[in-house]
């Protein structure tokens, strides 16, 4: 007679957690997108952004990105915790955030989107 | 045989940071597939499951050693404007870059796509990390959740491509350099 028995397959987790890491990384991107165009487009957004006068906009640029990364991130993983979540949605609005965001940072369409 | 100091740690934010996290790509996917692929009855080792996590995790550090060491060690360097009257710029490359329409994209395309894509990199594997941690190879009945984490581990390659790729060339066109000089050998 065996010993052991096979060990049960472990409790599905929700996916809510993966969830939420997953599109705050997509907000976070977008974001990033969002401040870089906003800091080549606008002469006083630029020099808002220069907290670190040596990298220039550059240092505000990543540290709002983060900072609104981090932020969603902790929102969402509180709410979504024990939840969920239909991916489609999470995965089509990460997908479409991830795509403006890589946009955004490309500086052909940030010279076309200003020349609008 | 020397180097600067300003080169030395440009070479350790390109090939000692980037082009190892560059490296760990092919395993990072091969980790995730794998692992996912086999389902949650088929448990890797513990020894398995520490090996993939700081695999994982390296990569994601990795990638923020790169970015952080690029954006607030090498990039001050690199933007840093001349003094009134300055005919030598090699030691300002976004001013040497500039002075000449033959080389002036190397900065307007190239380093002001490189400063912003690559953040996109530390971001996304440090979700991929935090995801494959919390999941395991229970991502195998997660379908969407495993396409969405390697759909962003493709694109944290992409952005790493892009920054590495030219930052190798702009690193041809106007390298960073000054500092003190590091004599590495000695011929005698």
């Amino acid at each position: 007679m065996a010993d052991t028995l096979p060990s049960p397959p472990p409790a599905l987790l929700r996916n809510g957690p993966g969830a939420a890491a997953i599109l705050s990384a997509a907000i976070g991107s977008c974001a990033f997108g969002v401040f870089a165009f906003a800091a080549d487009a606008v002469p006083a957004i630029n020099h808002a952004l220069a907290i670190w006068k040596p990298s220039g906009a550059l240092s505000g640029v990543s540290t709002a990105g983060i900072a609104v990364w981090l932020a969603v991130w902790f929102v969402l993983s509180r709410r979504w915790a024990s939840r969920d979540i239909s991916l489609l949605w999470v995965n089509l609005a990460s997908a479409l955030m991830l795509i403006a965001g890589l946009l955004l940072t490309f500086p052909p369409v940030m010279d076309w989107l200003q020349a609008l | 045989m020397e180097i600067s100091y300003r080169d030395l740690i440009t070479v350790l934010h390109g090939m000692g940071f980037g082009a190892v996290f560059m490296l760990a790509f092919s395993g990072a996917i091969g980790v995730l597939y794998a692992t996912s692929a086999a389902g949650p009855r088929v448990q890797p080792s513990r020894w398995e499951t520490r090996m993939f996590r700081f695999y994982l995790i390296s990569m994601a550090v990795l990638a923020w050693l790169t970015v952080l060491s690029g954006a607030y060690i090498i990039y001050p360097w690199y933007r840093a404007a001349p003094p009134e009257g300055t005919t030598d710029l090699s030691l300002y490359p976004r001013s040497l870059l500039l002075s000449s329409p033959l080389t002036s994209g190397w900065h307007e395309l190239g380093m002001e796509w490189k400063e912003h894509i690559a953040w996109f990199t530390p971001i996304a594997m440090t979700m991929v990390a935090y995801v494959f941690i919390k999941y395991g190879p229970q991502l195998a009945l997660h379908r969407s959740l495993r396409a969405a984490v390697l759909s962003f581990t493709a694109v944290a390659f992409f952005a790493t491509a892009v920054a590495g790729g030219v930052g190798a060339f702009l690193n041809k066109n106007a390298p960073v350099r000054g500092g003190a000089q590091i004599i590495l050998y000695e011929n005698k």
